[in-house]
């Protein structure tokens, strides 16, 4: 990724905001100023930002939404929205990405990836299709798998080492906006 | 130049200015750094100071050129000699540019709006302060100045951009321009490396892990940090051609983006195949990517055929009716045209292009002397040795691809989780497939690792083994019986004439029927085998294999005693008709005294001719086929669509639940399809030979049977009960065809070599062999001395050392791919150690760490820096922010951490062994522990 020519010009840069901007302001027309240069204090509720075609089909949208929220609310101020795209785009390097997906993934916010927010995910993934049987073991082997402390849930540290070798996670872990 | 001398007197003054705003900062130790030659670094002080009037962006300014210094150090890891004190400023700074942030980024982002008017608001002091008149054009002006100077073209390049975009950065850029007289040679190399470091920053800003906000107040400063300073470095021309390589680059990006989406667009059915694949299971896909592959394959086949056998002679050959066996014989023109005569290929089919026998004798055809009868053994030859080849690559490929059965090592179901939903999907019908072979992949790895922790009476299983495999031999006997039995009684009828249906098609239908009955035999009894299902596949396909062998084989026995009696009726037939020849120029020659050939006056309907046993055998080949597909889509259509039609609607009244009971829905026969398709391609290899125009009806079945069993396993069937994962390569299935392929060749290069071909029709009739076709060429085409380069290259004497070498070359290779093997393995297995090793580690990380700390409290300095950091490290997930914002120094600071706690638990592995384990463990007394960290500092 080092090596990659990724300096904007300031004409890109700017259009590049241009754009997200408008994408900012047209989920929410009534809350943001379409002028976004006199920096508007506001924020997106969740639930408007979901509805985004992007991500609308994620079943981890609330989630991503949540994690990228300083609030942790879901409500996304145009800055965080940025962000949000900046670190889901082709070029964020793969540290960053695999932080954040950390925290779309840990449903309770309790820094670990523990059985239950695996339960989550995994229901979400397969819209609950696998029986109970199928979702303990599942889970299980995850936790074998990954987890190297023996803690018996996943560390951000487990996540990274497992999440680093996984040779589709950078182009997944991706959206194109 | 007078009026620049004045700019630089100005200057030195706001220099001053300068270093005093900046001594207040207390960075003095960095400025000091910087500014070695007096007045050289002035114009960026000049910048920043003259910001100083107004408060709120000096502050900013000052800001920015500081923390991405401090940030540069830590990046650098430079050990922070000069700057060591100034790290402790940056972290001060970067928490409190959090407040600050906003304005920051607001300022950054308004590069029209706000920025200029900041820089109007400067231009007021800076006249204050020089005299000039306003930024802009004193900026302007500079450039100009500059322009003369030395590397003009670059400058005005950058003039040019310059003027056009804001003018904060020209405005900066002037003042530094007017330094540059008097910049010295280490002045020069150090703000060099520092724009270096600039461009670096900016090259890599997108990973580092900081919030957006921070993000775009550093990028801005460093850029413009650049702009100033590049330029006064002349390294600035490269400026607006980098740009466009940027842009260009991201233009190609995106560029190969679509073409590889054009790509994927562009490969056949993939939509189709990844639909069902997500709904059944790779399994069933495997059988529709081998269904594709084999379509590729034929359409080459056919291409070859089509190209360079058929279309020549229906262009270029002599047309129909001409000759005798282009014509249909008189006895069966009256029925040459029924429909029922024409579906068993007789009448005007066998009188056509798609049989051997309509295929003239005639060296060259045509105005382009186009050598049929070579083209077409080299064709027939051709086929062989490009589906082998083809075969033997895509095997080899897939080999290499690694043909591992489904395991995947470490993370199975970890990448499953975190990695496989594709957060590019936006559309809902996508998702939903996406969300179906989640689930099924899901299940197949579920599935695998059953597998692995079953653990049952062995015995009993063997036994089952065992009498399962005695059945399946038995009933592969009794159907191969069965066959040749068939077969015999075939051969009574076919002299006899009074045949019912029944009798007629007596050998098709019992091959049928076995086809239908037996596989599901098999089937059940695998049950009692209890195999993992990939495995209980691949035993099912090689049973089935052996069932259709035996068809095969006693088949083509069949077919090679037709094929002699045919030949000894040949023989009378030849006899007799070159007997009536004879006389016929004998009278002919008596009457006209002519003995020149001038050919009966007879209608080519009537001539007499030979049975030409290659086109029966052609018939045949395209017989069975043909009644194959028709059975094959009847299967589906009854077995598969009829039943779920009626499970699906009778349902309603039905006194069971029959879609959860009895007759339920089908499900795909993997191994069934499959073994037709390689069947199938295996009387294509034989037939093509004998009916250049198999091979097109046959492109025509795959074509249709693509898109026929697409939709009906969409439609009709459902998953497997237990969707397992097939092997990642084909090539259980490429085996196959392989062996189907090899016992293909047989035959046929029999029949070629040893059988005489027909007197009377074909290619080559009138020679001895076919291969005679070749000879002739070589004799009377090419020059003479290729004559005998042939000769002595089919000397025994050659051929056997070259068989003996090719054996060698076999052996070698096959002993090193061994050893490779073996090398590979061991290597597994020392990942595997390894990776059980670290686990274990880890595992006791918490007790060994104790341990590790008593150590290091023991050693009295380097006690401390390691365990410290961690500690604090880990809580920043909690709102995630704070790790990364934090870490201006933590871009490299995440790493960092990782570094420092791996460092921490290696020496732990070894340490356990030498300390009793008693003494470790939370119990450990508070004194020993020490969590140390407060005291030794």
């Amino acid at each position: 990724m080092g090596n990659k020519q990724t300096i904007f010009t300031d004409e890109q840069l700017d259009a590049y905001q241009v754009r997200l901007h408008g994408r900012y302001h047209e989920l929410a027309p009534h809350l943001v100023p379409m002028d976004y240069t006199t920096e508007p204090d506001c924020k997106i509720p969740l639930a408007l930002i979901v509805n985004m075609p992007e991500l609308k089909e994620n079943p981890f949208r609330n989630r991503i939404v949540e994690s990228f929220s300083e609030d942790g609310m879901g409500n996304l101020s145009f800055n965080e929205f940025v962000d949000m795209f900046s670190v889901l785009s082709e070029t964020a390097p793969r540290e960053l990405k695999a932080i954040y997906a950390f925290k779309i993934y840990d449903f309770n916010v309790d820094n670990f990836l523990c059985k239950e927010d695996l339960e989550k995910t995994l229901n979400r993934l397969t819209k609950e299709e696998l029986t109970p049987e199928e979702v303990d073991l599942v889970c299980e082997k995850t936790i074998e798998e990954a987890d190297l402390d023996g803690d018996s849930k996943l560390s951000f540290a487990d996540f990274e080492n497992m999440i680093t070798r996984a040779p589709d996670f950078l182009s997944t872990f991706h959206i194109r906006i | 130049m007078p009026r620049k001398g004045a700019v630089q007197a100005d200057d030195v003054s706001v220099d001053i200015d300068d270093e005093q705003s900046d001594s207040d900062d207390g960075t003095t130790k960095r400025r000091a750094n910087r500014r070695q030659a007096g007045g050289g670094r002035g114009g960026g002080g000049g910048a920043k100071g003259r910001g100083r009037g107004k408060k709120a962006e000096s502050d900013e300014e000052e800001e920015e050129d500081e923390a991405p210094k401090g940030r540069r150090g830590a990046q650098n890891k430079r050990p922070a000699k000069k700057r060591g004190g100034k790290k402790d400023d940056d972290d001060d700074d970067s928490e409190e540019e959090a407040p600050k942030n906003k304005r920051g980024g607001a300022a950054n982002k308004r590069k029209g709006g706000k920025g200029r008017g900041g820089d109007d608001e400067d231009s007021p002091a800076e006249k204050g302060g020089k005299g000039r008149k306003g930024g802009k054009k004193g900026g302007k002006e500079e450039e100009d100045s500059k322009g003369k100077k030395g590397d003009g073209k670059g400058k005005d390049e950058k003039n040019k951009k310059k003027k056009k975009k804001d003018d904060s950065s020209s405005d900066s850029n002037s003042n530094s321009d007017e330094e540059e007289d008097s910049m010295s040679e280490g002045e020069m190399a150090r703000l060099m490396e520092e724009v270096e470091e600039k461009k670096k920053l900016i090259a890599n800003i997108r990973n580092k892990p900081w919030r957006m906000k921070r993000r775009l107040v550093l990028l801005r400063e460093a850029q413009q940090f650049v702009d100033k300073f590049e330029g006064a470095l002349g390294k600035g021309k490269g400026r607006k051609w980098y740009a466009y390589k940027v842009m260009m680059t991201k233009k190609w990006i995106k560029f190969q983006r679509d073409f590889e989406n054009f790509r994927t667009a562009c490969i056949p059915w993939e939509r189709k195949i990844k639909e069902v694949e997500s709904h059944f299971g790779s399994s069933v896909a495997s059988y529709f990517i081998f269904l594709r592959w084999m379509y590729g394959m034929n359409l080459v086949l056919f291409g070859l055929t089509f190209g360079l056998v058929v279309m020549p002679e229906v262009l270029m050959g002599l047309p129909y009716g001409s000759i005798p066996r282009k014509t249909v014989p008189r006895a069966e023109q009256d029925t040459a045209q029924d429909y029922a005569v024409l579906m068993d290929f007789n009448g005007y089919c066998k009188y056509s292009v798609l049989f051997y026998g309509y295929y003239n004798d005639q060296r060259t055809i045509g105005l382009l002397k186009f050598r049929l009868p070579l083209a077409y053994l080299m064709v027939g030859i051709g086929t062989f040795g490009y589906s082998l080849m083809l075969v033997i690559r895509t095997m080899a490929k897939n080999a290499d691809v690694g043909g591992g059965d489904g395991d995947e090592g470490e993370f199975t179901f970890a990448w499953k989780m975190f990695t496989s939903w594709d957060y590019l999907i936006g559309n809902a019908e996508t998702a939903d497939n996406k969300y179906a072979s989640i689930t099924t992949s899901f299940k197949e790895s579920i599935v695998d690792e059953q597998e692995n922790q079953k653990d049952e009476n062995i015995h009993l299983r063997r036994f089952l083994r065992v009498l399962a495999n005695f059945l399946i031999t038995c009933s592969l006997g009794g159907s191969g019986y069965l066959i040749y039995f068939v077969v015999k009684r075939s051969q009574d009828f076919a002299t006899r004439d009074d045949l019912s249906w029944y009798e007629k098609n007596e050998l098709e239908l019992i091959m049928s029927l076995l086809g239908l009955v037996c596989p599901p035999l098999f089937e059940t009894i695998a049950e009692l085998e209890d195999y993992h299902p990939r495995i209980a596949l691949k035993w099912q396909l090689g049973r089935i294999f052996a069932l259709f062998l035996g068809n095969l084989y006693t088949f083509l026995f069949a077919l090679f005693d037709e094929v002699n009696t045919k030949l000894e009726e040949e023989q009378s037939i030849k006899n007799a008709s070159i007997w009536a020849m004879k006389e016929y120029y004998a009278n002919f020659s008596r009457l006209v005294n002519d003995s020149e050939s001038t050919p009966p006056p007879m209608n080519p309907a009537d001539v007499i001719r030979g049975p030409c046993w290659e086109t029966a055998v052609g018939i045949e080949f395209v017989k069975l086929t043909v009644s194959d597909i028709q059975v094959t889509y009847l299967t589906i259509l009854i077995g598969d669509f009829a039943r779920a039609v009626i499970v699906r609607f009778l349902n309603y009244c039905w006194c069971w639940d029959l879609e959860a009971g009895f007759p339920s829905y089908g499900e795909f026969d993997i191994s069934g399809n499959v073994l037709g398709l390689v069947f199938n391609q295996g009387m294509i290899w034989m037939g093509a030979f004998y009916a250049p125009g198999l091979v097109g009806i046959n492109v025509l079945r795959l074509l249709s049977s693509m898109y026929y069993q697409c939709w009906a396993v969409m439609a009709t069937n459902v998953p497997h009960e237990r969707v397992f994962k097939a092997s990642k390569s084909n090539n259980f299935y490429m085996g196959l065809l392989l062996l189907v392929l090899f016992l293909s060749l047989l035959p046929v290069v029999y029949t070629i070599m040893s059988l005489p071909p027909s007197f009377d029709c074909g290619p080559f009739s009138g020679k001895e062999k076919m291969f005679d076709v070749i000879m002739e060429t070589i004799d009377l085409d090419l020059p003479a001395f290729m004559g005998t380069l042939f000769s002595y290259a089919a000397n025994p004497g050659l051929i056997i050392p070259a068989v003996l070498l090719m054996v060698l070359a076999i052996y070698y290779l096959n002993s090193v791919s061994e050893a490779y093997q073996n090398s590979n393995m061991e290597l597994k297995k020392k990942m595997q150690m390894a990776r059980d090793e670290e686990k274990n580690r880890r595992n006791n990380t918490d007790s060994t760490n104790q341990v590790m700390k008593d150590l290091e409290d023991l050693l009295p300095n380097r006690s401390l820096a390691p365990p410290a950091p961690p500690e604090p490290e880990k809580p920043p997930e909690p709102e995630g922010k704070p790790t990364k914002t934090r870490g201006g120094a933590a871009g490299k600071g995440v790493d960092l951490q990782k570094d420092v706690s791996l460092a921490s638990s290696n020496p732990n592995a070894r340490e356990p062994v030498t300390r009793a384990p008693g003494a470790r463990g939370r119990g450990q007394p508070p004194g020993g522990r020490g969590r140390g960290g407060p005291p030794p500092r």
